[in-house]
C-alpha cells in the first residue's frame, strides 16, 4: 500500500463543491422560518467537502494503520483484551432497537426492558450481589456511581463525617481519581512485598471518618487478596463499606464471586470481562452492583419487574440520583448479554480458570530472563520488572517498542507503580497455546538481542508504520486541530 | 475437543500447559483462594446455547417493543443513518482496539481522533475539543467540575431551567457529591432564561460558572447578547450545552463568548439505540485545555519527519495524576466519535445545513397545522426554533391522545408537563406522517371521564 497516497487528513481531501450525502426531503421548503440575523451561525464550520468513496478510502486505509484484537495478540494488561464474538455486533446491530426513543412508553419497549433486567441478574448471579445497575457508561463511570452508593447509604444514617476512601498503592488511577471526584480526601495503604495489601497499615488508617475501602482483587499484581476476609471484617468494623474495583474479574469467573468475599458494592466492565469490544477507547458499560440493604441507594432510573412480569422503570427518592442520560450505553449491554448465553454456566465456569493457566504458562516461560518481583502462581496477569539482565541498558519501554515490530501489541508498561520497570502482561483465555508460544519465543528473542545488540531494541520500532514520535514537542506546543495545524505550517 | 468456540484449549493442549507451570491442576493455580470462598457449586445460570437461539432470543425480545413514528426530541434525536458508517465502524481494526497507548500502530484511531477534534472546536467555535466523553449529560457535568477546577476557590454554580431536565439532573448527582453550590437561574414565561434573575444571582457572587443552553429544552434559540461579558465581568465562565447538528445553523457558543461548549453528538445521526451509546462533546478556548478532562490529541513529528499523532497533555489525567487529576474519565466514547468524524464528512456544511432546512420547514408547517386544530398552541410563541418547539394543550386530553397516537404507531412529542407536549421534527418525518398526527388531534374525543386540562403558564 502507497502509505504517503492515503496519509491526508480528511480536510485535505476537501474540494469545494463536492458532497458526500444523500438526504430526503419533506416537500414543505416553502414553510421554512428564516431566524434573526443575531442568533444565526456567523462563521462556516471547518468541515470538508468530499464524495463518497474519498471518504470510505480514506477511513478503510486510515484503519489498516491500528492493531486490534482481531489483529493480533494483544496483552493488555488489566484491560482484558479478549476476543469480541461476531454474533454480540449482529445482536447490537438490531434495527428494532435503533429505533427506540428512551422517552418512548415502556408499554412499547417491554422487550428492551427483559434485556436489561436479564443481563442485571445474571450479572448479580456472577457477582454474587443482591441487585446492578447498568446505567454506568464506563468502568471509572462505575467506580464514580458506587462511591455515590455509599455516600447515599452513610448519608442515610446521617453517618456524615466519613470524608476519606482508602486506596491501595497498587490501585488504577481512577480509583483515587473517582473518589475525589465523588468529594472524598484519598487515603493510600501500602503493599507488601508480595503485592498484597499491608493489613496492619490498613487496620491503622480505619476509622469513624473513612466512608469505603477500594479493592482490586486479585489485585494489579495479578495476586490474590487472600485476607480479604479479615480485611472486610477489619472495614465493616469501623462502619466503612468495602468496595470491588471489577477490573480484575476475569479470573475469578467461575471461581469466586466478590460478595462472597464480603464486598458491599462493586462494578464490572463489559468491556473487559463481557467481550465487548473496546472500540478505540468506548464505548463500554461499568455495570454497579451492590449487596442486599442499599438497593435503594441505585442510581435512578431502575428497571423493575411487576409480579405480573411486567418491566416498568422506578426512580426512587432513597436513589443517589442519575448518573446518565437514560439507562446506559444499551447496545453495550446487549453484546454482554449475548456472550453470557453463549457461554452458559459451563462456558463461564470455564473463562477464569483458562485466563489464570494462560497467564501461568507465560509467566513459567519468561521468569528466568525477565524479573518477576512477586513469585507464585499469579491469577489472569502478571508483572515484570524489566529484564533480570540490567547490564544491557534495554527498558521496559524499549521491550515494548519492539514487539510492535514482531506484530504483538504491547503490555501495559509502567504499572503498577510499585516496580520501576512494571511489564504488565495479561493473555486471556481466548488465545491459544500456539499464540502463546509464538509471543514467549519472541519475548526470548527480545531477552538476546537485549545482550547481543542491545542498540536494535532501543531503537525499537523499526517496522512500524511510524517510528518514535516526538511527545515532548505534542506537550511543549499543542497542535490539536486542523486549525491550529494550517497555523503552523503558514 | 474444546468445550467453546471462543476457548481454543483442547483438553491435550491443558494437560500440556499444566505440565509446563509445574502443577497437577488448574485448581493448585487457586491454591491461595481460601476454600471457604470458593464458588461450592455452579453459577445459577442457564446452559450456553448456539448461535442460531441466540437469534431467536434476541428475535423475541425485538418482538416485545414497537418502532413508531418518532416526533420525539427533548436531546434524543432521530435522524437520518448514511451508509457509509455502519460499514466503515464495523471494521475489527477499529472495533477491536483499545485507547491508542502505542501511537506506532494506533495512527487510524489517533487520527480521526484529531479529525474529531477539529469538526466538534469548530462546529462550537471554540479553539479545543477533548477526544469525547461519555454522553450529554456527563459531559455538561465534567464542564461544570472543570468550571470550579478553574476558579481555584469558588464552587458555586448556576444552570438555567431551560437546560433540559435530563442533563440538569445528572449535572445536580455530581454537584452535590461533589459539593458544589448549583442554583437553578428561572426560565421566563416566554420560555428562555430569565437575564434579571440570572444579574441578580451572579451579583451574589462566589460563582465559577454558568450553565445555559443552544437550542434550550423547548427548541427556542435564546439570545445571549452580552451574557459572556456580563458573566466573565463577574470573573465567572459561561458554559453552553448545545446540540451540534443545529450548531451549523445556529450561533455557536464560541459566537457568543462561551468559555466552554458541551453535550451531546447523538443528534449527528446516530441510532437513538434505547438510550446509548451517544457521544458526550466537550470544547473549550485555549486557556481552558490544561484544565480539560479525557484524553486529547495532538499533532506531532516522528524519525522520518512524518506528521504523526500522539495522545497528548497527559499530565492532567488519572493514571498521571491519580486523585489530583481533573477527572476521573479513563478513556473516551473511540467507536462513537469516529461516527461522528464520519457522518460530518459526509455530511459537510451544506449536508447539515439542509438536515436543518428540511426540520426547520417540517416542524413550522406541523406547529401550525397542530394550532389549526384549535385545540394545541404553540407554548412559547415568542419563541424562535429550528426543528423542536413546545405545545400546549387547549382542548385536548395528553394521556388520551399519548395513547391514541401509539396505537396509531406515532409517538407524538415527549410529554413535558401536564399540559405540554414537545415536539421536534427531522428530515425522517414525511408530510403524510405529520399529517397523521394532526389528523389524530383533530378528530380525537376526549374520555368524559377525563376533564381537560385547562391552559396555564409555567
Amino acid at each position: 500500500m502507497n502509505r504517503e497516497l492515503y496519509k491526508p487528513l480528511i480536510f485535505e481531501f476537501s474540494r469545494s463543491g463536492r458532497r458526500g450525502f444523500s438526504l430526503p426531503s419533506n416537500g414543505l421548503e416553502d414553510h421554512k422560518r428564516e431566524l434573526p440575523e443575531v442568533l444565526c451561525r456567523q462563521t462556516e464550520a471547518l468541515l470538508p467537502e468530499v464524495d463518497e468513496p474519498t471518504v470510505v478510502r480514506h477511513y478503510t486505509n486510515q484503519s489498516t494503520n491500528n492493531f486490534g484484537v482481531d489483529t493480533g495478540f494483544y496483552p493488555l494488561g488489566s484491560c482484558t483484551m479478549k476476543y469480541n464474538p461476531k454474533i454480540n455486533e449482529e445482536m447490537a446491530a438490531s434495527a428494532v432497537i435503533a429505533g427506540l426513543h428512551p422517552s418512548q412508553p415502556v408499554s412499547t419497549t417491554q422487550g428492551a426492558l427483559r434485556i436489561y433486567h436479564t443481563l442485571a441478574r445474571y450479572l448479580s448471579e456472577i457477582g454474587g450481589m443482591s441487585e446492578f445497575t447498568l446505567n454506568p457508561y464506563a468502568g471509572a463511570h462505575g467506580e464514580l456511581t458506587g462511591l455515590m452508593v455509599i455516600h447515599a447509604y452513610h448519608d442515610s444514617r446521617g453517618d456524615t463525617a466519613r470524608d476519606k476512601v482508602i486506596v491501595p498503592d497498587s490501585a488504577h488511577g481512577t480509583n483515587p481519581a473517582s473518589a475525589a471526584v465523588a468529594g472524598y480526601k484519598i487515603l493510600e495503604v501500602k503493599s507488601l512485598p508480595d503485592g498484597t495489601v499491608d493489613v496492619a497499615d490498613l487496620r491503622s488508617k480505619l476509622d469513624d471518618t473513612v466512608a469505603a475501602v477500594m479493592m482490586t482483587n486479585p489485585n494489579t499484581v495479578g495476586m490474590f487478596e487472600k485476607n480479604i476476609p479479615e480485611i472486610a471484617a477489619m472495614v465493616h468494623e469501623a462502619g466503612a463499606l468495602l468496595y470491588y474495583d471489577g477490573a480484575n474479574l476475569n479470573p475469578m469467573l467461575g471461581v469466586a464471586r466478590p460478595g462472597d468475599m464480603g464486598f458491599d458494592v462493586m462494578h464490572i466492565n463489559l468491556h473487559k470481562t463481557f467481550s465487548t469490544p473496546h472500540g478505540g477507547g468506548g464505548p463500554g458499560a461499568g455495570p454497579v452492583g451492590v449487596r442486599s440493604g442499599l438497593e435503594e441507594f441505585l442510581p435512578s432510573p431502575r428497571v423493575m419487574m411487576d409480579p405480573d412480569g411486567r418491566f416498568y422503570v422506578d426512580s426512587p427518592g432513597t436513589s443517589l440520583g442519575f448518573v446518565s442520560g437514560w439507562i446506559g450505553n444499551f447496545t453495550v449491554l446487549i453484546r454482554a448479554l449475548s456472550y453470557i448465553l453463549s457461554l452458559g454456566t459451563d462456558g463461564l465456569m470455564k473463562v477464569g480458570p483458562l485466563a489464570t493457566l494462560n497467564a501461568n504458562y507465560v509467566m513459567n516461560a519468561l521468569s528466568d530472563l525477565y524479573l518477576l518481583p512477586v513469585p507464585g502462581p499469579c491469577k489472569h496477569e502478571f508483572v515484570f520488572d524489566g529484564l533480570r539482565d540490567k547490564s544491557t541498558g534495554v527498558t521496559t519501554f524499549n521491550i515494548a517498542k519492539r514487539l510492535l515490530d514482531y506484530g504483538f501489541h504491547a503490555p501495559t508498561i509502567y504499572f503498577p507503580l510499585l516496580f520501576h520497570e512494571s511489564l504488565m502482561i495479561e493473555p486471556t483465555e481466548t488465545e491459544s497455546v500456539e499464540t502463546l508460544d509464538r509471543f514467549i519465543a519472541t519475548m526470548r528473542d527480545i531477552a538476546r538481542e537485549a545482550a547481543e545488540t542491545p542498540e536494535v531494541v532501543r531503537n525499537a520500532p523499526h517496522n512500524t508504520p511510524v517510528r518514535h514520535p516526538d511527545d515532548t514537542e505534542a506537550a511543549l506546543h499543542p497542535v490539536v486541530t486542523f486549525m491550529d495545524l494550517k497555523k503552523e505550517e503558514s | 475437543m474444546s468445550w467453546h468456540q471462543y476457548l481454543p484449549h483442547t483438553p491435550e493442549d491443558i494437560a500440556a500447559m499444566l505440565e509446563r507451570c509445574g502443577v497437577s491442576s488448574v485448581e493448585d493455580l487457586y491454591a491461595d483462594v481460601p476454600e471457604e470462598l470458593r464458588i461450592s457449586g455452579r453459577y445459577e445460570l442457564p446452559e450456553g446455547i448456539s448461535e442460531k437461539e441466540i437469534r431467536d432470543f434476541f428475535a423475541e425480545a425485538e418482538a416485545e417493543c414497537r418502532d413508531l413514528t418518532c416526533f420525539a426530541g427533548a436531546g434524543v434525536y432521530h435522524h437520518y443513518v448514511p451508509a457509509v458508517i455502519p460499514s466503515l465502524l464495523s471494521r475489527s481494526e477499529y472495533l477491536t482496539a483499545y485507547t491508542p497507548y502505542q501511537p506506532e500502530i494506533s495512527q487510524g484511531t489517533l487520527q480521526y481522533i484529531f479529525e474529531y477534534q477539529t469538526m466538534m472546536a469548530s462546529l462550537t467555535g471554540l479553539e479545543v475539543s477533548n477526544a469525547s466523553m461519555y454522553d450529554g449529560t456527563t459531559a455538561t457535568a465534567e464542564a461544570m467540575l472543570m468550571a470550579v477546577a478553574a476558579s481555584r476557590k469558588r464552587n458555586r454554580v448556576l444552570i438555567s431551567a431551560t437546560v433540559n431536565p435530563s442533563v440538569r439532573r445528572v449535572v445536580a448527582t455530581y454537584a452535590r457529591y461533589h459539593k458544589v453550590r448549583l442554583e437553578v437561574i428561572p426560565a421566563t414565561d416566554g420560555g428562555v432564561t430569565d437575564r434579571t434573575a440570572l444579574s441578580a444571582m451572579l451579583a451574589d457572587g462566589d460563582v465559577a460558572g454558568v450553565i445555559v443552553a443552544t437550542p434550550n429544552y423547548y427548541g427556542i434559540v435564546e439570545d445571549y447578547t452580552g451574557l459572556a461579558e456580563e458573566i466573565h465581568a463577574a470573573k465567572s465562565l459561561m458554559i453552553v450545552n448545545c446540540n451540534p447538528s443545529v450548531l451549523a445553523v445556529v450561533r455557536t457558543p464560541g459566537e457568543w463568548g462561551a468559555d466552554i461548549a458541551a453535550g451531546d453528538a447523538q443528534s449527528l445521526g446516530m441510532p437513538m439505540n434505547y438510550g446509548g451509546p451517544y457521544l458526550g462533546f466537550l470544547c473549550s478556548t485555549k486557556a481552558l485545555m490544561r484544565k480539560m478532562p479525557g484524553r486529547i490529541v495532538g499533532a506531532t513529528t516522528d524519525d522520518a519527519g512524518q506528521r504523526v499523532f500522539v495522545l497528548t497533555l497527559q499530565a492532567r489525567e488519572q493514571h498521571i495524576r491519580r486523585e489530583k487529576a481533573t477527572s476521573n474519565i479513563c478513556s473516551n466514547q473511540g467507536l462513537m466519535a469516529l461516527y461522528a468524524t464520519i457522518y460530518l464528512s459526509v455530511m459537510g456544511n451544506a449536508g447539515l445545513r439542509k438536515i436543518n432546512d428540511t426540520g426547520n420547514a417540517g416542524a413550522h408547517y406541523l406547529c401550525r397545522q397542530l394550532e389549526s386544530t384549535g385545540r394545541m398552541v404553540q407554548a412559547f410563541p415568542d419563541g424562535v426554533f429550528v426543528n423542536e418547539f413546545a405545545m400546549k394543550a387547549v382542548d385536548i386530553n395528553l394521556d388520551a391522545l399519548m395513547e391514541k397516537c401509539v396505537e396509531c404507531g406515532i409517538l407524538p412529542g415527549v410529554r413535558i408537563s401536564e399540559d405540554m407536549l414537545l415536539i421536534a421534527v427531522t428530515e425522517m418525518q414525511t408530510k403524510a406522517q405529520m399529517d397523521k398526527l394532526v389528523e389524530i388531534v383533530r378528530n380525537l374525543e376526549n374520555p368524559e371521564n377525563h376533564a381537560c386540562h385547562e391552559p396555564r403558564t409555567i
